[in-house]
């Protein structure tokens, strides 16, 4: 019996360190990530013959750094969900036959920029038409933008939004790697300094360098590794626009649930089967959006869900267990560490351990609500 | 010149820019579907026919959402803190835009009030901006 999707998880790890790494380059980054998360799996680099990452420095670059001739490359690059499209390609991959044993990797300098690829900025895309000249300035200027709306049509306030960062540093207390780790309260969310009016500095992600990678490979080698195997139950990829403007609704992800859809379907679940949840929380709206898209709460309730400490340790649905993209660390593609947590979770390994997180679903974004990753992680084949 | 960025005109949108310089907020619509749509390209999205056309637009919309930008980007530091917005036209697509003629505070900026389109000049183009119903200064 395999799982649905046919593969498990054999290796992850991150790099050594996460946070502030001025003597890490971008690409030292991706490697110290796969030689871990190889290790991690029992492996050597020698048992890799598939690689996928985003651009740059993307998948010929990894690698190549690597020692790795590949019959499979994925360079998908689609934000800071692709990690989670990369595992839904590889488990297609390897049903196919194209690679027995891909490495996913991530490594960004995206606080110091060591090796970093430029900011693009002016051209004549699409957006450099018809959002840039207002005055966009990356996401907290755009990705923020609906949640106005969203309050004015479901009474979301101010102090529920400010709440999704108390939550989720309770979870960032107990976990020695996060780079925030001191319990704050609603009023410290909101005297902190407004970044792009409804949000505050403690409402919008960290900046910060890191990398993380993984092992994916057939699921009837469950039992070959010296991890317990994460199985991939079910995956799911979708998206909606590459601007924040063009949104069909500002009160909904329709690329979060259409993903969501898809992962549950495949792994035959309902959300009351959910033990753990992951979702990628670049501002504090996103977990709001992503909890709705998923099927947790009702439309316009996940505001106060989150505020009666339902996502909290101890509370009926663990959200965010690391600390998030708020108080954990984002370097800019937070989906890799989103990902391991679920991983870490499932195994029973996190610093904040879930008691019996049999079943783990990771929500990743890409863009701006622009694409969408699900994955349904697993104990045991169902 | 102001510094902030100047749209540059691709084949597809160059009809929506021209629309601008002669005060006119130029949209697509669907011959076969009737659906107008926003931002310029050259399939309908609603139903996938290639049969579109230009037409003016009224120019009147509301207010969708909106931030209240603190940290300025390049060449609106004198601006900040400034409205980055998103208005719905009363044709239906909605676009970007900024608020001009207002304070840009959350006390002037009420949700789904009515607004007009105006336009500015800006490094030998025009580029639309939205001002509340009776306030525009353009033709
Ligand atoms: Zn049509």
């Amino acid at each position: 019996m395999t799982s649905r999707s046919g593969v498990i998880i054999a290796g992850a790890a991150e790099t050594d360190a996460i946070g502030r790494l001025p003597d890490k380059s971008t690409l030292q980054l991706h490697v110290e990530a796969a030689v871990n998360a190889v290790a991690d799996a029992g492996l050597t680099l020698r048992d890799i013959d598939g690689l996928a990452t985003v651009s740059a420095p993307g998948p010929v670059q990894v690698a190549h750094a690597l020692g790795i001739t590949p019959t499979y490359l994925d360079g998908t690059g689609v934000g800071g969900t692709s990690f989670l499209l990369h595992v839904r390609h590889a488990a297609a991959a390897i049903r196919a036959g194209y690679a027995r044993t891909v490495l996913i990797t991530h490594g960004e300098s995206g606080r110091s920029r060591v090796g970093a690829a430029p900011f693009p900025r002016g051209g004549s895309s699409i957006p450099a038409q018809f959002e840039a000249p207002y005055g966009t300035m990356g996401p907290t200027t755009a990705f923020t933008i609906p949640v106005l709306r969203y309050m004015k049509e479901y009474g979301l306030t101010h102090e529920q939004l400010a709440y999704v960062a108390v939550a989720q540093r309770t979870w960032a207390a107990r976990n020695p790697r996060a780079m925030f780790r001191d319990l704050i309260t609603v009023d410290d969310v909101l005297a902190s300094r407004l970044v792009a009016w409804p949000f505050h500095l403690l409402e919008c992600c960290l900046v910060t360098d890191g990398g993380g990678a993984l092992v994916v490979t057939s699921a009837d080698r469950a039992g070959d590794f010296p991890k317990p195997a994460v199985h991939v139950l079910g995956t799911g990829e979708a998206s909606e626009a590459p601007m924040i403007s063009q949104l069909a609704d500002f009160t909904e992800s329709r690329a979060f649930r259409l993903a969501g859809q898809a992962a549950f379907a495949e792994a035959g679940i309902s959300t009351a089967d959910v033990r753990h949840l992951m979702i990628y929380d670049a501002f504090a709206h996103v977990p709001i959006y992503g909890l709705e898209a998923l099927g947790f709460t009702a439309k316009g309730d996940a505001g106060a869900f989150i505020a009666d400490g339902n996502t909290e340790p101890g509370g009926r649905l663990p959200l965010n267990t690391n600390g998030g993209g708020l108080s954990y660390t984002h370097t800019g593609m937070y989906g890799m560490f989103a990902i391991q947590e679920g991983v870490r979770q499932v195994r029973g390994e996190a610093p904040a351990q879930v008691a019996d997180a049999d079943i783990s679903v990771v929500l990743g974004n890409g863009g701006m609500f622009a694409t969408a990753g699900v994955l349904v992680l697993g104990r045991e084949n169902r | 010149m102001s510094g902030k960025p100047v749209p540059e005109p691709t084949p597809e949108t160059q009809p929506f820019w021209d629309g601008c310089a002669r005060g006119e907020l130029m949209l697509q619509r669907c011959r076969a579907c009737g659906r107008p749509y926003f931002y310029p390209r050259p399939v309908c999205p609603a139903c996938g026919s290639t049969d579109v056309e230009w037409f003016a637009a009224s120019g009147r919309a509301t207010l969708y959402s909106y931030v209240i930008n603190h940290r300025p980007a390049p060449g609106f530091e004198a601006d900040a803190p400034y409205a980055i917005a998103v208005v719905e036209l009363a044709e239906g697509p909605r676009l970007m835009t900024n608020i001009v003629g207002v304070p840009n505070t959350p006390e002037d900026l009420v949700l789904d009030m009515a607004l007009e389109v105006t336009f500015e000049p800006r490094g030998g183009m025009s580029v639309p901006m939205f001002t509340p119903a009776g306030k525009a200064l353009a033709s």
